[in-house]
């Protein structure tokens, strides 16, 4: 168990990286989908719509062997850690434009109503008013989202993505302890897991409305 | 009638729900410096009235006016936009619930307006805050949130944000409708305060005993028309619908 350990730490930081990157991708692939969804042009509104129902709609798993097994043939040679970067982050883009939509939904119709009447343009209300109150609603759904990536990024091992499950997988076969090996994966999780929600807790207490 | 144009006019005014129709044509003329006090049961438009003067809500047909300028321009997309940001910024709107900005203190809610909008300095608009504050007697709030402030408090701290843009017209939509009773006063207070200025104001309001104390005219309203109007002295002493009686006697009698 020892000898290995070193390998799962490693591992556990591929895990943590594909995570971010996927999250980065995500973010922005959701405030565009979540704008899209919001605006006032029915072609973008059908478009954000499409976007969300297909990759909420269908399992992670599918999408990310359509991407890295069917991307080669129409001309789309992914490399597994990219390709894995790239589905989890379409497909917690999706849920995240959701979080994000309920927020700006959530924030009182009486606050926009109220810039308006000062004479703000829909811009400066959305930017000045409405945004920094969503921000703070955003905070705990987009962190459920976050901790839903963590752990679904699991299913990047089966497109070879060597992070903390294929490690774990790989070791089966030289220990046959798999009780053991598993484990500690999960027990890795746990702890990047509790990590993700204190940060969140964190953000919540900072963007707190006094 | 005076000769001088009307602060704000609408003519013929229309507008629909649906298949409900909340606006039945609406007709009416309010000068400078005059009081207007709306009234009338719940669903009888007088709210949708004072929206559609701001243009919160779009009327079916019919056209608003504020101070020979038309409110509700036929223009389209971007062109109407800035239209209609710059006609607000001169129509000041107090709501029943107040929506102050929570995120923001007393100070930024009321100086916001006057810096983003008419580039006013920061040290200027504070100073006008401040002023405004004080008028209000709230100078002690200025660095408050408000979610500190008691109801009265967080619709004074509105009052001062809407007037900050120095408005030629204020709307009161219900303003101490969401005030327990105690509160009601201090409120009322400043817009007394206001009529004594001469600010011309349109009030929509269940309080007919403030009606009767600050307005010139008051108009009841009911079933999406204007049913009667005077000066309150006329219209709570001797109404002539027997609609308005009805209203009245419930009103007067509680």
């Amino acid at each position: 168990m020892q000898r290995v350990f070193p390998f799962f730490v490693e591992a556990a930081l591929v895990t943590i990286e594909i995570t971010v990157l996927a999250l980065i991708l995500g973010l922005a692939a959701a405030a565009l989908a979540a704008a899209a969804k919001m605006s006032r042009s029915a072609i973008l509104r059908t478009i954000g719509t499409l976007y969300v129902s297909l990759f909420r709609g269908t399992p992670c798993l599918i999408q990310l062997f359509v991407l890295y097994f069917g991307g080669p043939q129409i001309g789309i040679n992914l490399e597994p850690f990219a390709a894995g970067v790239i589905g989890l982050g379409l497909n917690i883009g999706a849920y995240m434009a959701e979080s994000i939509r309920g927020a700006l939904v959530a924030v009182d119709r009486g606050q926009t109503e109220a810039a308006r009447t000062i004479g703000f343009s829909r811009f400066q209300t959305l930017r000045k008013v409405v945004l920094p109150q969503a921000a703070r609603l955003m905070i705990r759904p987009l962190g459920v989202n976050t901790v839903a990536l963590l752990k679904g990024s699991a299913l990047v091992s089966t497109i070879s993505v060597v992070e903390l499950t294929y490690t774990a997988q790989r070791f089966i076969g030289s220990t046959y302890k798999p009780f053991e090996i598993f484990g500690v994966a999960a027990l890795l999780y746990m702890i990047m897991v509790y990590a993700v929600a204190r940060v969140v807790d964190l953000l919540d207490k900072r963007f707190a409305i006094v | 009638m005076s000769t001088q144009r009307p602060m704000v006019e609408v003519r013929g005014a229309r507008k629909s729900f649906g298949a409900v129709e909340v606006l039945r044509g609406i007709d009416l003329s309010v000068d400078r410096g005059q009081i207007v006090a709306i009234i009338g049961p719940s669903g009888s438009g007088k709210s949708t009235l004072l929206r559609s003067i701001n243009h919160l809500e779009s009327l079916n047909s019919g056209e608003v006016w504020l101070d020979g300028v038309q409110v509700n321009q036929p223009l389209h997309g971007q062109a109407f936009e800035r239209h209609i940001n710059k006609v607000r910024q001169q129509m000041g709107m107090v709501f029943q619930h107040f929506n102050l900005f929570p995120h923001l203190t007393v100070l930024e809610n009321i100086s916001m307006g006057p810096i983003i909008l008419k580039g006013m300095t920061k040290s200027d608009a504070h100073a006008l805050a401040h002023s405004l504050l004080s008028k209000v007697g709230l100078a002690d709030k200025i660095d408050a949130y408000p979610s500190r402030l008691s109801g009265g408090q967080k619709q004074r701290v509105a009052i001062a944000r809407a007037l900050a843009m120095q408005p030629k017209v204020m709307l009161f939509d219900e303003a101490t409708s969401a005030l327990d009773p105690e509160l009601v006063d201090e409120v009322n207070a400043v817009m007394k305060q206001l009529a004594a200025e001469h600010m011309t104001m349109l009030i929509v309001t269940h309080e007919m005993r403030f009606a009767g104390e600050v307005a010139d005219r008051v108009l009841f309203m009911d079933g999406g028309v204007i049913v009667e109007e005077g000066p309150p002295g006329d219209m709570f002493r001797a109404p002539q619908k027997e609609r308005t009686r009805t209203f009245l006697k419930k009103y007067l009698s509680a």
